[in-house]
């Protein structure tokens, strides 16, 4: 069988950028993101098990400026992954697939995920 | 057209009959975790301003260890099945993606169990 003459999709650098695609491939990269945060999430859990020094030196790396930084970016890469997921299980009962749908939910999962980043932000600012 | 590629028939690969548990599990644990999730962060957010005790008291309530667990059990699951998925995608070479397959598996295994034994230590060690 030869295997040459298969139809081949144009190549990723001549495709032009969707909404679609790039949400898709963000849902993954945003899931490999929040697994780093999976062990700073275990540290500070270990940190606090580990008494009061411990958790002090944990809250200090966290409140930094680059602790800061990362808290900000892991909790919009939370909720962006979180609202894509809602789209992705919709999905899988097989509503909202066509085309019209799939950039109403992509705009409503951005919209989403900014909202809830900002929400969780002004709470800390007031908590 | 057969689509199949020639040496994926020698070796036997394609549809193995157990790839629907895997599949399922994995949505079974994104739909746990949305509320889990979502109270997750909102109890970060109102502790944020709060010190080690309202911490550690938080943590020793019987009700939020045990919901505690149940997150970090999802998460570590669904954050193992996902990483899994991206290698099984993305590592070309059989051996490249095995080895990035145990030691993804691994690695949630042994900061899954430590992230837990860090809650159960708090909550009934008296940490």
């Amino acid at each position: 069988m030869n295997v040459d003459d298969r139809p081949l999709s144009p190549h990723l650098q001549i495709y032009r950028p969707q909404l679609t695609s790039v949400m898709s491939i963000s849902h993954r990269a945003t899931g490999v993101v929040l697994s780093l945060g999976l062990v700073a999430l275990t540290y500070w859990l270990l940190a606090a098990a580990g008494g009061p020094d411990a958790f002090a030196t944990a809250q200090a790396i966290f409140g930094s400026w680059i602790g800061r930084v990362l808290m900000g970016v892991w909790s919009f890469c939370l909720f962006y992954h979180l609202c894509n997921g809602i789209r992705h299980l919709v999905w899988d009962t097989g509503h909202a697939l066509d085309l019209e749908d799939v950039y109403r939910s992509g705009y409503m999962a951005l919209a989403g995920a900014v909202i809830l980043t900002i929400v969780t932000w002004v709470l800390v600012a007031i908590f | 057209m057969n689509y199949r590629n020639p040496l994926a028939n020698a070796r036997g690969l394609g549809a193995a009959g157990r790839g629907f548990q895997r599949w399922w599990l994995q949505r079974v644990t994104a739909v746990a975790l949305v509320p889990l999730t979502v109270w997750f962060v909102w109890s970060l957010a109102v502790m944020s301003g709060r010190g080690y005790e309202s911490v550690i008291h938080w943590i020793r309530t019987p009700w939020i260890a045990i919901v505690l667990l149940l997150f970090l059990g999802n998460l570590f699951y669904h954050t193992q099945a996902g990483l899994r998925e991206v290698a099984e995608d993305y590592v070309g070479n059989e051996l490249a993606k095995l080895l990035t397959v145990l030691l993804i598996q691994f690695i949630c295994a042994v900061v899954g169990a430590a992230a837990m034994f860090a809650v159960l230590l708090i909550a009934i060690g008296g940490a």
